[in-house]
């Protein structure tokens, strides 16, 4: 790039911080973020898989435990320090900064990956009206869609039945991004998540409607107590409430840094966590009331035509939408809403990006969001629209979300309770304006169990994907793209920290000045201050 | 359906979407009040 938005800050005054106009439009923003493609396609067979009915009680308490607070950490960080990850980070503590950098760079991974699922379920909603997959759904996907290579690898052999709608996505969520907080992402998310609930809520109808649907509610809500007794149940039901708020990456950090300085925070937090849980809920619902109309129609079990990922949502789905009546209404709808539930987690996702920048150099939204979201379009046109484009994401997709996501959140969570000591101060200040005040329970949720259930669920991943190649993919593909990707994050991030903050950029900001010293005065003070004095 | 996993459908039901419902009805009974949040004293939930 040759444009220098650097010098576009001039002597003027600096630009104030963007909020969200209303705290609905942050809410529903948050929501936006946090229903995406795994609520719809992820929590059906998780919880099929993990005791059906019986999940409940787990994934309950890993919401109350583990979700919710992680959640009002993350908002308590953003809020207080009103910045980026990076930047957020930096203001609780110098040396916390490559915890945010860390938290931008996972983003880049899935933002890249994400456009592209994003991008085929466009081309399943348009399928959807001509059943475009015949009778075989699955060789239909691998072979004429996707073209997949037999080997995993890295080739650049173009597919341009997915190489244009991926651009299209780029076009779409670039145009998002350049028009900001409220003309971009507090509209679109006005308009997406909406509209996803009606079409989710049309499509669950309908599919209650099928015959069968009663056999696979009956699979999906019939309780197996025993599963209780199994930990991988209790870890399944963590793991998945952990990915399902997108808690720990950046993303509610950099959303609620755009509030305004007054806002219930813990209030507004619960309405966004049920909310999701909602929504996968209803998922789960839609999902197994069609699985059951397929068990019935090919005369088989449920449990042999339950699955999920990819394989629920481009293999199955379209199995169902080809037998049911108006299948392909039902087909539009349910990859239609995946559409619109990526977009809107994917455009949270890449703000984190764009804000990280933003702060550190001091740029104006259009220049900063041109540079940063331009570069990572580019990256994910040359990756993922290919024949190696499926291996590439399933390997990405599980490593960055194993030891990217969850291995952030644990150092994060370990850094600012026990390293920094500054629960209690963060808990001061989300108790400040919020309507549900927090206790020392909160302190021992967040430093003690989380902590503890993070490193259980980090251990059992370090140990499987170390005894077996992942997806049965070669020990290099999975070396560069899975292991070796998720060590560069962290050099990265250690590296982009190392980069000293311009005079331009927000670290100096007298908005953020003058609303730490109104904190300090009300007795908000950093702990470690004389430790970093000195 | 069988009774057992009708009374999970219910439960389950009931618990997240009614959360979301007090969280709503939380949230509704202390508006957004520009620079000037809660003069009274929060309710606990």
């Amino acid at each position: 790039m040759t444009t220098s938005p650097a010098g576009r800050g001039g002597t003027a005054a600096p630009a104030r911080r963007e909020t969200f106009s209303s705290r609905k439009l942050f809410i529903l923003s948050a929501i936006g973020s946090a229903v995406g493609l795994g609520n719809i396609w992820r929590f059906p067979y998780i919880a099929y898989e993990n005791g059906g009915g019986a999940f409940l009680i787990p994934y309950l308490v890993a919401l109350l435990c583990a979700g919710i607070p992680l959640l009002f950490l993350d908002y308590s960080i953003g809020h207080r320090f009103r910045g980026s990850a990076p930047l957020a980070y930096r203001r609780l503590h110098r040396a916390a900064e490559p915890i945010g950098w860390w938290q931008v760079l996972i983003c880049f991974v899935i933002a890249i990956y994400y456009a592209a699922i994003i991008a085929w379920a466009a081309m399943y909603t348009w399928f959807s009206l001509t059943k475009a997959w015949g009778d075989d759904a699955q060789g239909f996907f691998s072979n004429d869609f996707l073209h997949t290579a037999d080997q995993a690898g890295l080739s650049f052999d173009f597919v341009s039945k997915v190489f244009f709608p991926m651009l299209a996505v780029w076009i779409v969520v670039i145009v998002i991004m350049v028009a900001g907080v409220n003309k971009g992402i507090s509209r679109a998310n006005a308009v997406f998540l909406p509209l996803l609930v009606v079409m989710f809520v049309v499509l669950v109808v309908q599919a209650l409607f099928l015959d069968g649907a009663m056999v696979g509610l009956n699979a999906f809500f019939t309780p197996d107590w025993s599963a209780l007794a199994n930990p991988g149940v209790w870890a399944a039901a963590f793991g998945h409430i952990f990915f399902s708020l997108s808690v720990a990456f950046g993303i509610m950090v950099t959303y609620s840094s755009y509030l305004k300085r007054k806002t219930d925070l813990t209030g507004s937090g619960m309405v966004v966590a049920f909310a999701n849980s909602g929504f996968e809920l209803l998922a789960g619902i839609g999902v197994f009331a069609a699985l059951g109309f397929m068990s019935v129609a090919s005369g088989t079990a449920v449990d042999e035509v339950a699955s999920g990922g990819i394989g629920l949502a481009f293999v199955a789905f379209p199995t169902i939408v080809s037998e049911a009546p108006f299948g392909a209404v039902l087909g539009v709808l349910f990859f239609g809403s995946l559409v619109f539930a990526g977009l809107t987690s994917l455009v949270s996702i890449l703000e984190v990006i764009v804000a990280a920048f933003q702060d550190k150099l001091g740029w104006s939204r259009k220049g900063a969001t041109l540079v940063v979201t331009i570069p990572i379009a580019l990256i994910s046109l040359i990756l993922f629209p290919t024949t190696t484009g499926l291996q590439l994401l399933d390997t990405s997709d599980a490593f960055v979300n194993q030891f990217g996501i969850l291995a952030c959140a644990l150092v994060a969570v370990i850094v600012i309770s026990a390293g920094l000591g500054s629960l209690p101060r963060l808990q001061q200040h989300l108790n400040k304006s919020s309507t549900i005040k927090l206790g020392a329970g909160w302190r021992i949720l967040v430093g003690g169990i989380v902590p503890v259930v993070l490193g259980y669920l980090l251990i059992n991943e370090v140990q499987t994907k170390s005894t077996e190649q992942y997806s049965g993919y070669p020990a290099w593909f999975n070396g560069v793209f899975g292991w070796g990707m998720a060590g560069a994050l962290i050099v990265g991030a250690l590296l982009l920290s190392l980069i000293p903050w311009s005079e331009k950029s927000k670290l100096k900001d007298p908005e953020y000045e003058e609303f730490n010293a109104a904190a300090e005065l009300e007795g908000d003070i950093d702990n470690n201050k004389k430790e970093v004095e000195a | 359906m069988t009774p057992a996993a009708i009374t999970m459908m219910i439960i389950a039901l009931l618990t997240v979407w009614g959360g979301l419902g007090l969280a709503l009805w939380n949230l509704a009974r202390h508006p957004e009040d520009e620079e000037q949040l809660p003069e009274e004293m929060p309710h606990e939930l």
